[in-house]
């Protein structure tokens, strides 16, 4: 952040979407947004309301229900000229967009020795809790973070997520940015009306603390730093780190912190199995291997598909409670 | 723009160098084709290739109707269509051998050659999986207002493919300047495609009241001017089009696939190659017209074998990639 003194501006993680796809649209002719009701409806979440507006139907595209043609569309319009923003309304359809994913946009720069680029954005949400079962509630970023050339950004605050975004739009690589659903409204937070990117592969140190690192990523930042304050009763000072990029991967931040605290957890909402946590963990154990005072811990999603029935739900994904009994586990104040 | 003119409205006149150049061009192909399956049997060439040879007149006859700067996307069997849009010999060798002279610097291999300077978005190994990048290039084009066309070479395999439907679907939609090419060589892979369609080809297309032609893929001539006239609509604001070409794949699958009277008779070879050969019936053609000779084409002949022979030399001589390029080239 830029060291001189800003007026306070509030914003929900919604609006700073908004802000910085508008913003780049404006500066950049070559910016468009192509998805399933993004033009008038705004997305089902409302985050691209007035855009259509302001840029016109050739530029906020209403497009049919074809996720794997509008990303494939975008990949030729990438290496053409534009610079297409692909939204893909919930993270669970990724799994349609993959053949041009994987297969085109993220090797095409590779294959041609250098040659082509593809700079196209894919925009798409994560998280549970919303009472939308199996279909549409999964955190899938794991999946695209798999692949050498593409980049993959999981934004926590309403400042991350615009700077990020700006980056992702001017990154003439193939770029997909997850975004918490549950955030959109309810996550709000100071963003400068001030012009600015955020690099990509620099972690961020949302609280700084001695006893344990905890790097979370999207939504689990916040379940993150409102366990760091109840551990505060127990005396536990908590260092909370967001990665914000999954790809590229700060390690040297985590790794960092981690020598300094000598414990660490990492949190993360895709599926606990071969995800993010296990990534990160592994990074950790192998960078700071020698300061660890205790195993990292990782906190995923439960290995099943997300229920329906809100009982059930709340079971599969990391709380504030969750992660306080396991701090307090792995620091001995159980 | 037409090469033949029509004088007095009688006898048809014409533009001999211009027919001369697109048979050497065919030759180029055919000869391209034989070198490379030479490579494999001779172990000098890694891994596999699908040839072209049987197909040329629809590479050669539709990228004669584009401009330098139009767009094509390809297949796996796609040094056709490289080479009709202006590759060049040695460097496709090269790349083939995986050398760093190669257009992909040896990366992308036989089944990946791209080349900006031409307009070729790249060879795909993904059956359908160029579609999307075709019709997101028209796309580009419209907005762009940059008058340039698309065309989407692909097998009628590819059919099966979901893609195509969602993009010849906004395709027709916003009419967007692309002209979806199928060259129908009867089999996918090692099926006949009889096996694997249901309805008629075309028909796809024209569910989406997509303008549609039918042609000989082996008559150049009809080729040519069916293009011309596609690419002519694709300029005008008139929107996709959807090509069906009739041709025979001369090779198997691919050059490995040598024992193929499973799928289909060394009959039914022959005689695609004894009467419906591309390249004799433009020899036949240009022959019956009295404008050319025989010798003409046996000097096109040699000249092509020497630029191929040259092309293998360059490409067996240029250097592999230096082992720290292994991770370049992943980002931009």
């Amino acid at each position: 952040m830029s060291t001189v003194k800003q007026e306070f501006r509030e914003l929900t993680f919604g609006q700073a979407i908004n802000e910085a796809i508008s913003e780049e649209m404006r500066r950049d002719p070559t910016v468009f947004v192509i998805g399933e009701d993004v033009a008038e409806a705004g997305t089902p979440f409302k985050v691209l309301s007035g855009l259509v507006e302001e840029f016109g139907t050739d530029r906020v595209i209403d497009s049919p229900i074809s996720e794997p043609g509008i990303t494939g569309l975008g990949v030729g319009a990438a290496m053409t000229g534009m610079r297409p923003i692909i939204d893909i309304m919930f993270g669970d359809f990724i799994t349609l967009t993959m053949d041009q994913m994987v297969n085109q946009a993220a090797k095409i720069h590779y294959m041609s020795g250098g040659k082509w680029k593809v700079p196209m954005v894919l925009r798409t949400t994560m998280g549970a809790t919303r009472r939308s079962a199996a279909q549409h509630s999964q955190s899938l970023h794991a999946w695209f973070s798999h692949i050498p050339g593409l980049k993959v950004v999981v934004p926590s605050t309403p400042y991350d997520a615009k700077g990020l975004m700006k980056t992702a739009i001017r990154d003439d690589n193939p770029v997909a940015i997850f975004e918490d659903k549950l955030m959109y409204s309810t996550i709000k937070g100071h963003v400068p009306a001030e012009e600015y990117t955020i690099p990509f592969g620099v972690a961020d140190i949302k609280r700084e603390g001695s006893d344990i690192t905890i790097i979370a990523t999207s939504s689990m930042v916040h379940i993150a730093l409102d366990a760091a304050i109840k551990l505060e009763e127990f005396d536990l000072n908590v260092e909370v780190i967001d990665p914000r990029t999954t790809l590229p991967l700060d390690k040297e931040t985590m790794i960092d912190s981690v020598k300094k605290t000598s414990r660490a957890i990492v949190i993360d909402e895709g599926y606990d199995q071969y995800g993010v946590t296990a990534e990160i963990a592994s990074m950790i154990a192998d960078g700071a291997f020698y300061y660890l005072d205790a195993p990292v811990k990782r906190m995923g999603a439960m290995n099943v598909p997300i229920p329906f029935s809100p009982v059930l739900e709340d079971l599969t994904v990391p709380t504030i409670e969750t992660v306080v009994e396991k701090v307090k586990s792995l620091c001995g104040k159980d | 723009m037409s090469k033949d003119k029509k004088s007095n409205g009688k006898q048809k006149q014409i533009d001999v160098e211009f027919w001369l150049a697109v048979y050497k061009q065919m030759v180029k192909i055919r000869e391209f084709e034989e070198k490379v399956n030479e490579l494999y049997l001779s172990a000098i060439m890694p891994g596999l290739a699908h040839l072209y040879s049987g197909q040329e007149a629809i590479a050669v006859g539709v990228c004669q109707a584009l401009n330098n700067d139009d767009y094509i996307t390809s297949t796996h069997r796609g040094h056709g269509h490289c080479l009709a849009k202006g590759a060049s010999v040695d460097r496709m060798f090269a790349e083939l051998l995986g050398k760093v002279d190669g257009y992909c610097r040896g990366k992308g291999g036989s089944m990946h050659i791209a080349d900006p300077d031409t307009g070729n978005l790249g060879a795909n190994a993904i059956v359908g999986g160029s579609a999307g990048i075709a019709t997101g290039a028209a796309f580009s084009a419209k907005q762009l207002g940059n008058g340039r066309v698309a065309v989407c070479f692909f097998g009628e395999g590819a059919l099966a493919q979901g893609l195509f439907y969602e993009t010849m679907n906004m395709a027709q939609l916003w009419k967007l300047p692309v002209i979806y090419v199928c060259e129908n060589n009867m089999y996918n892979e090692y099926t006949h495609y009889s096996e694997s369609t249901a309805g008629e080809l075309v028909d796809r297309a024209k569910a989406f009241n997509i303008h549609t032609e039918i042609v000989d893929g082996q008559n150049i001539k009809e080729v040519y001017e069916i293009s011309q006239k596609l690419v002519e609509r694709g300029r005008n604001g008139e929107g996709p089009s959807f090509l069906q070409a009739d041709t025979y794949r001369y090779y198997g699958h691919h050059v490995g696939d040598i024992n193929r009277a499973y799928y289909r008779s060394k009959k039914e070879e022959e005689e695609w190659k004894s009467n419906k050969d591309p390249l004799m019936l433009l020899e036949k053609w240009l022959l019956e017209l009295g404008v050319v000779n025989q010798n003409i084409f046996e000097e096109i002949n040699k000249d092509v074998i020497k630029e191929i022979e040259a092309g293998v030399e360059f490409a067996i001589n240029s250097p592999y990639p230096d082992l720290d390029e292994v991770d370049q080239h992943v980002y931009s």
